[in-house]
C-alpha cells in the first residue's frame, strides 16, 4: 500500500513537473541581447556607428551577400552571381518573391536606388569611396543587377554583405532611421532611448519557419560593472561584445554561462592628428610609437585579450604582414627621437578616450608611458555623441584611443580629410596599384605594401586587434564566435 | 575672547566627539600633507605584471588593476581631497560671508536680494552645476572645485546674515555706533570676531560636505581626471572590479567616510566647545 501510494505520488509529481515544465520551455522564443553602445539611428548606410549594424544587419536589413562568421561570403538577396575575367563587372541573380516589411516589392530598381545613395555627393555612407567607383548599375530585369566599377575590385561580394551595403526601399529609405523597414526576418517594435531596442519576428519573411526566436530585445548596457550584474541576474541572456574584460574568468567558472572568445576586425589605435603640430613631424609619431608597450596596454586594459598589430590590418585578414617589430618598446629611443625633432619636453596633448573600456583603461596606461617619456597626455574623457562630433567630424583633438571595426578599411587612410588628417601621395598611389590590378597575388602585394607605408610613416600607433568576448546563457545557441562584421544574427539563434 | 578661551580648556575632555573628530580630521591632514613629501611609490607607476597583487611589505594595502600602489594612491588622494575641501569652502566662505554681512548691515532691500538670490542658488545642487560647468568647459577638478564653492556661497551668506542680526542689536554695537564708527568698520571689527565660531563650526561641516561632492563628482567622472588619484574616482574604477578585488572599493570608501566622519566630529564637538549657551548647560 505504501509502496504503491509513494509509487503514485512519484510519477503525479513527475508528470506536475513535466507538465509545468513543457509549456515553459516551448515559450523560449524572447532573447534580451546586451550591448555596450546605443546606436544613433537605424540605418547602417548613412551613419559610421557600428552599434547600427549590431541590431540592423541580418535582422532588419539584408544585402545581396552574406558575410559569415568564418569570413565567407554566400547569396542572400542574391541568389548567385558571376564575376568578369577583369573583376570589374558582377552579374547578380536577384531571388524572386521577396518583399520590404512594408509590402513592396523587392526588386533590381531597388539596389540601383540604394547604390545611388550611398555614392551621392552628400551620402554619408562609409564605404562611400567603394560605391563611388560604380561606374555603372544596369538592371536589365527585374531580377538581375550588373555592377560595373571603374578599378578592378575582387572585394566587392564581400563588401556588398557589409552593414552599410544593405537594400533600402526607395519609399521609406528617408526615415529608415527611426523607422527601419528592410526585407530582413525581424521587425522594429519599440525603441526606448537610451535603454533598449526590441524586435519582433516578421511573419511574412520568406524563411519564417527556421526563424525560432519571436521576439529579440537588444539592451544598451554602458558600465561594464551593471553588464556582470545584468548577466548574473540573468536581465540579459547574452553579451557578444562583453565589456567588463576583468570579470571574464568568473564566467568561465560558472556552468550557468557559456563564455567564447573570438577574432573581430576591430583595429585598436592611438589616432593621431597628422596635421597637429608638433604630431606632423613622423619622428614624433615615431617617438610615440616607441613609448608605447602594447603587452602592458592588452594585459592592463583588455586584461590580456588582444594580439599586438603593426599596422591598420588584423593578422587573420588576407596579406597580413606582422610589422609589430617595427617600433619595438623603447622608451631612451622615443626620446632622443622627440629631441631630434626640436620637441621640448613636457610636451603637452589631450587625449580623447570614449567610454569603451578599451579606451578608458588603455587611456591611463597610455599616459603613463607617454609621461615616462616627456609627454603629458591631458586625459579628456567624452561620451560617444561627443566623440563622433568632435573628434571624428570636427577632428577637434590631438589623440584619441579608437577601435576600427570595419573590415579591409585601409582606403580610409588615402582620404585626407578622414579625421587623422594624413595626406600621402605615395600611399594614395600604392591603394591605387590594389585597385588596378586583377591579380590576387599582385593585390595582395600591394596591401603588404600598403600596411608597411602606413608603419613607416606611424600614421597612428597601432596597438591591437580588438577580440570579442561573448558571455552567454550556456543554453543558448547560434551566436557567433568570431565577428568578420559587427553583427548579431538572431534569425541563427535558438535555445536549446 | 581670551575668557572663551580659558573656559574651553578643561571642557575639550568633556567633548569625545570632539577629541575623536580632532583625531581623525588630524590624519587626514597629516595624510595629505605627508604625501607632499613621501608616499611609498609614486601613484602614477604603472606596473601591469603586478597588477591586483595583495598586501605585501612593499605594496601595504596591495595594488589596482594597472599595478599601482593604493596606499600611495590614497595617500596622494586625500591631498586632492583636502585641496578641493579648503578651496571650496574658502570660495563659499569669503563670498558668503561677505554677502551675509552686508545684508545684515544695510537690511531692507539689499538684505532681501541677498536672501533671495541665496534661495535661488540653494535650487542648483552641487552635483548640478558641476555637470553644467563640464558640459561648459569640459570635465575638470577646477570644476568641481567651482561647482562646490558656488554651493557654499548660500550657506555662508544665510548663517552670517542670521548671526550678525543678532550681533547687531546689542549695545556695544550702538556704543561704536555713537563713537562715531562706521557700518563697514563696525561689521569688520566687531560683528566678524563674534561670529566667527558660528563660522568656524559651519565652515568644519561644509569641509566635510565638500570632501564627499568631490568623491561623487569625480565617481561621476566630473571632478579629478585620470591620471591624477581621486578617492571618488578609486571607487569608480573599483566598480568593474567588485567581483575580483573587493577591497579596492573598501579602501577609498573606509578613507571618505573616515574623513567625513571626523570632520562632522569636529564641527560638533566645536560647536559644544564654542556655543557659550550650550557649554553653561554642561
Amino acid at each position: 500500500m505504501i509502496r504503491t501510494s509513494t509509487a503514485v505520488v512519484a510519477w503525479t509529481l513527475a508528470a506536475a513537473l513535466v507538465a509545468s515544465a513543457m509549456p515553459a520551455h516551448a515559450a523560449k522564443d524572447a532573447i534580451v541581447i546586451g550591448m555596450v553602445l546605443e546606436p544613433p539611428g537605424l540605418d547602417p548606410t548613412i551613419g559610421a556607428a557600428a552599434a547600427i549594424g549590431e541590431i540592423t544587419h541580418y535582422n532588419i536589413y539584408e544585402g545581396l551577400t552574406k558575410v559569415n562568421a568564418d569570413s565567407s561570403v554566400t547569396p542572400l538577396l542574391a541568389e548567385s552571381w558571376t564575376v568578369s575575367p577583369d573583376v570589374k563587372t558582377f552579374t547578380f541573380k536577384l531571388r524572386s518573391g521577396v518583399t520590404f516589411h512594408n509590402g513592396e516589392p523587392f526588386s533590381a530598381a531597388d539596389v540601383k536606388f540604394s547604390f545611388e545613395r550611398a555614392a551621392a555627393p552628400d551620402s554619408t555612407n562609409k564605404d562611400k569611396a567603394f560605391f563611388a567607383d560604380l561606374a555603372e548599375i544596369a538592371t536589365p530585369d527585374p531580377n538581375t543587377v550588373r555592377l560595373t566599377f571603374k578599378d578592378p575590385d575582387p572585394d566587392a561580394p564581400f563588401r556588398l554583405g557589409l552593414p552599410q551595403a544593405v537594400i533600402l526601399d526607395p519609399k521609406s529609405a528617408a526615415t529608415d532611421a527611426t523607422a527601419p523597414v528592410g526585407t530582413g526576418p525581424f521587425k522594429l517594435e519599440r525603441w526606448v532611448k537610451g535603454q533598449s531596442v526590441t524586435l519582433t519576428k516578421w511573419p511574412a519573411y520568406r524563411d519564417a519557419a527556421r526563424v525560432a526566436l519571436d521576439k529579440v530585445t537588444f539592451r544598451i548596457i554602458n558600465d561594464p560593472a551593471a553588464q556582470v550584474a545584468a548577466l548574473l541576474a540573468g536581465d540579459v541572456d547574452a553579451f557578444p561584445r562583453f565589456g567588463a574584460v576583468q570579470s571574464v574568468a568568473q564566467f568561465q567558472n560558472d556552468p550557468r554561462f557559456r563564455v567564447s572568445i573570438g577574432g573581430t576586425e576591430g583595429k585598436t589605435l592611438l589616432a593621431v592628428n597628422n596635421k597637429r603640430k608638433p604630431l606632423d613631424d613622423v619622428r614624433v609619431r615615431r617617438a610615440l610609437a616607441y613609448a608605447i608597450d602594447r603587452k602592458a596596454i592588452i594585459d592592463g586594459a583588455m586584461n590580456g585579450y588582444g594580439a599586438p598589430i603593426g599596422s591598420h590590418y588584423v593578422p587573420t585578414d588576407p596579406g597580413y604582414v606582422d610589422l609589430t617589430g617595427l617600433y619595438p618598446y623603447d622608451p631612451a629611443k622615443a626620446r632622443s627621437l622627440l629631441a631630434e625633432a626640436g620637441v621640448t619636453t613636457p610636451l603637452t596633448l589631450t587625449l580623447t578616450l570614449p567610454p569603451p573600456a578599451y579606451a578608458r583603461q588603455g587611456g591611463e596606461i597610455v599616459a603613463a608611458e607617454l609621461a615616462a617619456v616627456g609627454v603629458n597626455a591631458r586625459i579628456v574623457d567624452v561620451e560617444w555623441a561627443q566623440w563622433l562630433s568632435g573628434v571624428f567630424a570636427n577632428k577637434n583633438y590631438d589623440l584619441t584611443i579608437i577601435s576600427h571595426v570595419e573590415p579591409l578599411d585601409l582606403m580610409i587612410y588615402a582620404d585626407p580629410t578622414y579625421y587623422f588628417q594624413y595626406d600621402s601621395q605615395a600611399f594614395r598611389d600604392i591603394m591605387a596599384r590594389a585597385d588596378a590590378t586583377a591579380d590576387p597575388a599582385q593585390r595582395l602585394a600591394a596591401l603588404g605594401e600598403a600596411q608597411r607605408q602606413l608603419a613607416e610613416d606611424e600614421v597612428n600607433v597601432f596597438l591591437f586587434q580588438l577580440q570579442q568576448i561573448t558571455v552567454a546563457n550556456a543554453g543558448i545557441r547560434g551566436l557567433w564566435k568570431d565577428s568578420p562584421v559587427f553583427a548579431n544574427d538572431m534569425a541563427a539563434v535558438s535555445w536549446e | 575672547m581670551s575668557g572663551l578661551a580659558g573656559h574651553s580648556r578643561p571642557s575639550v575632555f568633556r567633548h569625545p566627539s570632539l577629541a575623536v573628530g580632532a583625531a581623525l580630521t588630524a590624519l587626514f591632514v597629516l595624510a595629505a600633507a605627508l604625501s607632499l613629501v613621501w608616499a611609498p611609490h609614486s601613484p602614477f607607476d604603472i606596473d601591469v605584471p603586478h597588477k591586483l597583487a595583495a598586501p605585501s611589505a612593499a605594496h601595504w594595502l596591495g595594488t589596482d588593476a594597472f599595478g599601482r600602489d593604493v596606499a600611495s594612491l590614497l595617500l596622494v588622494g586625500a591631498q586632492n581631497s583636502l585641496l578641493v575641501g579648503v578651496v571650496a569652502v574658502a570660495i563659499g566662505l569669503i563670498i558668503g560671508a561677505a554677502l551675509g554681512l552686508l545684508a545684515a548691515a544695510m537690511g531692507g532691500f539689499p538684505e532681501d536680494l541677498v536672501m533671495r538670490l541665496a534661495d535661488f542658488a540653494f535650487a542648483f545642487p552641487a552635483v548640478l552645476s558641476a555637470i553644467l560647468l563640464a558640459a561648459l568647459f569640459g570635465p575638470s577638478v577646477l570644476d568641481a572645485i567651482l561647482a562646490i564653492g558656488v554651493f557654499n556661497v548660500p550657506v555662508f551668506a544665510r548663517v552670517t546674515r542670521a548671526a550678525a542680526r543678532g550681533v547687531w542689536t546689542r549695545d556695544f554695537i550702538l556704543a561704536a555706533r555713537a563713537a562715531g564708527s562706521g557700518t563697514l568698520r563696525i561689521s569688520l571689527e566687531h560683528i566678524l570676531p563674534n561670529i566667527l565660531p558660528g563660522l568656524t563650526v559651519q565652515a568644519t561641516i561644509q569641509f566635510a560636505t565638500a570632501v564627499l561632492a568631490e568623491a561623487a563628482l569625480s565617481y561621476l567622472g566630473l571632478g579629478t581626471q585620470p591620471p591624477q588619484p581621486s578617492w571618488g574616482r578609486m571607487l569608480n574604477d573599483a566598480q568593474t572590479l567588485m567581483f575580483q578585488a573587493p577591497q579596492l572599493a573598501v579602501y577609498p570608501g573606509l578613507a571618505i567616510a573616515l574623513a567625513v566622519l571626523g570632520l562632522n566630529l569636529l564641527g560638533d564637538g566645536l560647536n559644544d566647545l564654542l556655543d557659550p549657551r550650550l557649554a553653561r548647560t554642561r
